[in-house]
């Protein structure tokens, strides 16, 4: 049987590794497209001072780089390291979006990104330019071909098992790509990484302001941070909500957990704004909740039923019971391949081998499972609701915040008083850390919310491991934890001291005009 | 687009272009990302003081990040292609995964991070895991293909779950050990052939001085890593009928062990051509850079690597990943790839955006070309 401490171990390991990346990614994927639009318009309109911005954000898009990409290559090598079955039993579908992605995508962003800070002088000013956007292309591109991997997590289409090579196997690529859950996923998570390049811009501008310096800099990327972030956190909202109904057509789990929907109710479904889930006595105490808004977000309609936990836990005994009849023709079939009765019995109940294999951590063999094995592994399908329940909460709220938030900026910028009110450059500047907190709620929505399975109803997570000790995973773990603690330390203190330092104390461009350090800022700005 | 390649080419075939194209990927690696890994081995070797030493990263530091995806490349690749192999080596070899892992992870942060603060021990100490993360990696590299020879410790159940019975110290045997000083030698001499083709003269010179000492060095290594596997080695074979086309199941087939791995393999033959293309290239590299051929010598170290890398991988030929437990269990090019429509799909999208990265890769390559001079380095900051 699978050593639990090993399936836990190994879980913890990828779930800190995984949000330590997404702090990174979503910075990347925002402040990239700022950048492009900064030099935009130094290439329109020819001013230096947007230049200067460009530089002076790169220099901590940098920063930030270098820790993404460094954080994401332990990504891609820990399916193999701590996750081999997992890789071997869907490497066929899985491993080809990633692959694509190094080639299609990474290539593109880490070839280019070497010419945005070292090709200044080498390249004219619209060569330049087109560099940076290629680099915005390649992680965004990037984005949508990892989403796209892990759309297939969560809704597994256009595959089936195998049994001879005992894994699954592509049927229909299209069917991967076109994946609706990665369109809404891609369009959700890259827009939330937007918010966060706009608040990292509005803030820092903010602190600038409040402090009287680099003003000019500061107002005019203030400016383009507000417009970026409104747009974006509107976005985030809409498609988080078209997320949302794509989740309802095939994790009906995870949603009824975020809703902490213990029993289906009449359509439409109301929205539980507040509460307390009890896990032990399947209920929510204190609930607050307006009604119909959880059936128009969950079905687009008003008339579909959203089932509720302890029917979708009955449901799953029936997809055990079937899951344990391919399991059974499973054994046979690999005994005699041409058993034609095992095939048949195979073909019929293969859709929920996923549901047997659930029953692995509690007997070594499915088909000697009992009744109360059963129940165990059906209500093992439910995920951590009251986890579930506040993150998405959290996470929503942050989201209408920021919408208010850059709404109020716009309205300001488009006014021309950003410089006037410093409780909102002091709100702005204290909002920093809000898009990080949101996009690690979401992460968590989306995977801790897939628990128990790795593949939506095909591979449980705790099958999935590798065969490696507790005391190696124990050992990595540690390492990870005391590894990532200094870089994060590291990284920090010199975002900070760049940007303490600023684009006046930085004298990036200084060199090529020659001028003296003091003359140039005080010529540059202001 | 994929269905198209995979109803031209035969499952064999494309089993056979694929284990290629895992070669083309590797050497696409060690040529791309080993001049920046050996190049950052020798920043503290080859630079005396600051500026020589930022010449030094400078000559690599706009493109090394390119040049790394190669390996990214590689692993998706690996795990689309041979998820078997993806799984069972990245899971087996734990710790000296982990170890290349932690490598990889400091060199981006050490170049961004090196010239943000001006303290001597900083610089030093991010110096100091650069040459780690460039020794490292070239190092577990040769090791992992040395071990691959004298076979793993692996075994599967009957659902294909692997089980590694060992660890890092296992894989520290004599003969993985002298390829772990091969691969190590070779990637310093390519990386001191980078620096005396792309660094300021000063610089350059001791460069090509530590390319001469090398070069015979490695070339004396290998031969001698060679000449142990003809002799002192045993090989695999695949016993009975070869089943090219069937599923990639590595339980189905019967191997042993037996012989020798250049005389089992069917391109012994070309395992012998690709390790005299490795020796006379690495012995003509200090040549042509001594008389002033940067370019060319460049070339012939990049040979090196490919021949190097091409002896290795066709005498192991079919096999992938031996099991030294049960040699019916080992991984071969028959039975540990992906589905025929899977390879199919992936040789597509290979054919169509592997011409384009090269394209664009020697663009950039070409917009950064010429030497880094010391005083272009003394006379500005860096752009990092």
């Amino acid at each position: 049987m699978i050593d639990s401490t090993v399936v836990d171990l190994s879980r913890l390991q990828f779930a800190i590794t995984a949000l330590y990346h997404f702090l990174f990614v979503p910075l990347t994927l925002g402040l990239v497209w700022l950048l492009a639009i900064m030099e935009t318009v130094y290439v329109m309109t020819g001013r230096e001072i947007w230049k200067r911005m460009t530089q002076f954000w790169g220099v901590l898009f940098g920063i930030n780089f270098a820790m993404g990409v460094a954080t994401g290559i332990t990504m891609e090598f820990q399916f193999g390291t701590n996750w081999a079955y997992y890789a071997h039993y869907v490497g066929d579908i899985f491993g080809t979006p990633l692959a694509i992605e190094g080639l299609m995508a990474f290539f593109l962003e880490s070839t280019f990104v070497g010419l945005f800070f070292f090709g200044w002088d080498r390249l004219s000013k619209v060569g330049h330019l087109v560099v940076t956007w290629l680099v915005a292309l390649g992680s965004n591109l990037s984005a949508l071909w990892i989403l796209i991997a892990n759309a297939w997590m969560q809704y597994p289409v256009g595959a089936r098992f195998n049994f001879r090579t005992m894994r699954m196997e592509v049927e229909s690529f299209t069917d991967v790509l076109f994946n609706p859950v990665a369109q809404a996923k891609f369009v959700h998570t890259v827009s939330a990484g937007y918010v966060v390049g706009a608040m990292f811009v509005l803030s820092i501008s903010a602190w600038y302001l409040l402090r009287g310096r680099n003003v000019a800099l500061a107002k005019r990327s203030l400016t383009v941070a507000a417009s970026f972030g409104l747009a974006s956190a509107l976005s985030v909202v809409v498609l988080g909500d078209e997320s949302g109904y794509t989740v309802s057509e095939n994790q009906k789990m995870k949603l009824a957990a975020i809703e902490a929907m213990w029993h289906t109710e009449e359509p439409p479904a109301a929205f539980t704004i507040f509460g307390f889930p009890d896990v032990a006595e399947r209920t929510t105490h204190l609930a607050v909740r307006i009604p119909y808004v959880m059936g128009l977000i969950g079905t687009h309609s008003i008339d579909r039923a959203m089932p509720g936990i302890e029917e979708l836990v009955h449901e799953a005994e029936h997809r055990i019971d079937r899951g344990i009849a391919a399991y059974a023709a499973l054994q046979k079939l690999r005994a005699n391949p041409d058993d034609h009765d095992a095939a048949l019995s195979f073909e019929a109940n293969s859709d929920d081998l996923g549901y047997g294999l659930l029953l692995l951590r509690r007997v070594d063999d499915p088909t000697k499972a009992t009744r109360e094995d059963i129940a165990a592994a059906a209500a093992s399908t439910i995920p951590n609701v009251p986890v579930l329940f506040w993150s998405f909460r959290l996470m929503v709220a942050c989201g209408f915040y920021f919408i208010a938030l850059f709404g109020a900026a716009f309205w300001l910028a488009s006014r021309r008083q950003l410089g006037d009110h410093r409780w909102f450059l002091r709100l702005a500047l204290y909002s920093l850390p809000l898009p990080w907190v949101a996009s690690e709620l979401g992460w968590i929505v989306a995977e801790y919310g897939r628990q128990p399975w790795a593949i939506e109803g095909i591979l449980p997570t705790a099958l999935g491991v590798s065969s490696v000790s507790r005391v190696q995973i124990a050992t990595s773990l540690a390492g990870f934890v005391f590894f990532y603690t200094v870089l994060a330390i590291v990284d920090v203190a010199l975002l900070r001291k760049y940007i303490k330092r600023g684009p006046d104390g930085l004298g990036l461009w200084r060199q090529k005009t020659g001028a003296l350090p003091g003359a140039a800022a005080a010529a540059g700005d202001d | 687009m994929g269905a198209a390649l995979h109803a031209f080419f035969d499952y064999p075939t494309l089993r056979a272009i694929w284990w290629l194209l895992m070669g083309v990927v590797l050497i696409g690696f060690a040529i791309t990302d080993g001049f920046d890994l050996g190049a950052g081995a020798l920043v503290r070797v080859l630079g005396r003081d600051d500026d020589e030493r930022r010449t030094i990263i400078e000559t690599f530091e706009p493109v090394w990040e390119g040049n790394q995806v190669w390996f990214i490349l590689g692993g998706g690749a690996v795990f689309a292609a041979w998820p078997l192999l993806y799984a069972a080596s990245f899971s087996g070899f734990y710790f000296a995964i982990l170890l290349v892992l932690l490598a990889l992870i400091v060199r981006p942060v050490a170049l961004n991070f090196r010239n943000k603060h001006d303290d001597p021990r900083w610089k030093a100490a991010w110096d100091g895991l650069l040459a780690f993360s460039g020794v490292v990696p070239s190092l577990i590299f040769g090791v992992a293909i040395g071990n691959l020879f004298l076979g793993v410790p692996l075994r599967y159940d009957d659902t294909l779950r692997m089980t590694y019975e060992g660890g890092l110290v296992g894989l520290l045997r004599p003969f993985p050990l002298l390829v772990g000083l091969v691969s190590l030698a070779m990637l310093v001499v390519h990386g001191a052939t980078w620096i005396a083709l792309k660094a300021d003269e000063v610089i350059a010179a001791r460069a090509r001085a530590l390319a001469a000492k090398l070069a015979p060095l490695y070339a004396l290594l290998y031969i001698g890593a060679g000449l142990w596997l003809l002799y002192g080695i045993t090989g695999f074979r695949i016993d009975g009928r070869v089943v090219t086309d069937g599923p990639s199941n590595p339980l189905l087939k019967q191997a042993s062990t037996g012989g020798t791995w250049l005389a089992n393999s069917v391109l012994g033959t070309w395992a012998c051509v690709a390790a005299a293309v490795a020796i006379v290239a690495a012995l003509a590299t200090p040549l042509l850079a001594r008389r002033g051929a940067a370019l060319a010598a460049f070339v012939t170290s990049s040979l090196m690597i490919a021949g190097t890398v091409l002896s290795a991988g066709f005498a192991l030929f079919p096999f992938l990943m031996p099991s030294s437990l049960d040699p019916r269990m080992s991984l071969t090019v028959w039975d540990a790839s992906s589905s025929q429509f899977t390879l199919g799909l992936m040789l597509a999208m290979t054919l169509l955006f592997l011409p384009i990265v090269i394209a664009y890769t020697s663009w950039v390559f070409h917009v950064m070309r010429g030497r880094v001079s010391l005083e272009h380095v003394r006379r500005t900051p860096s752009s990092y």
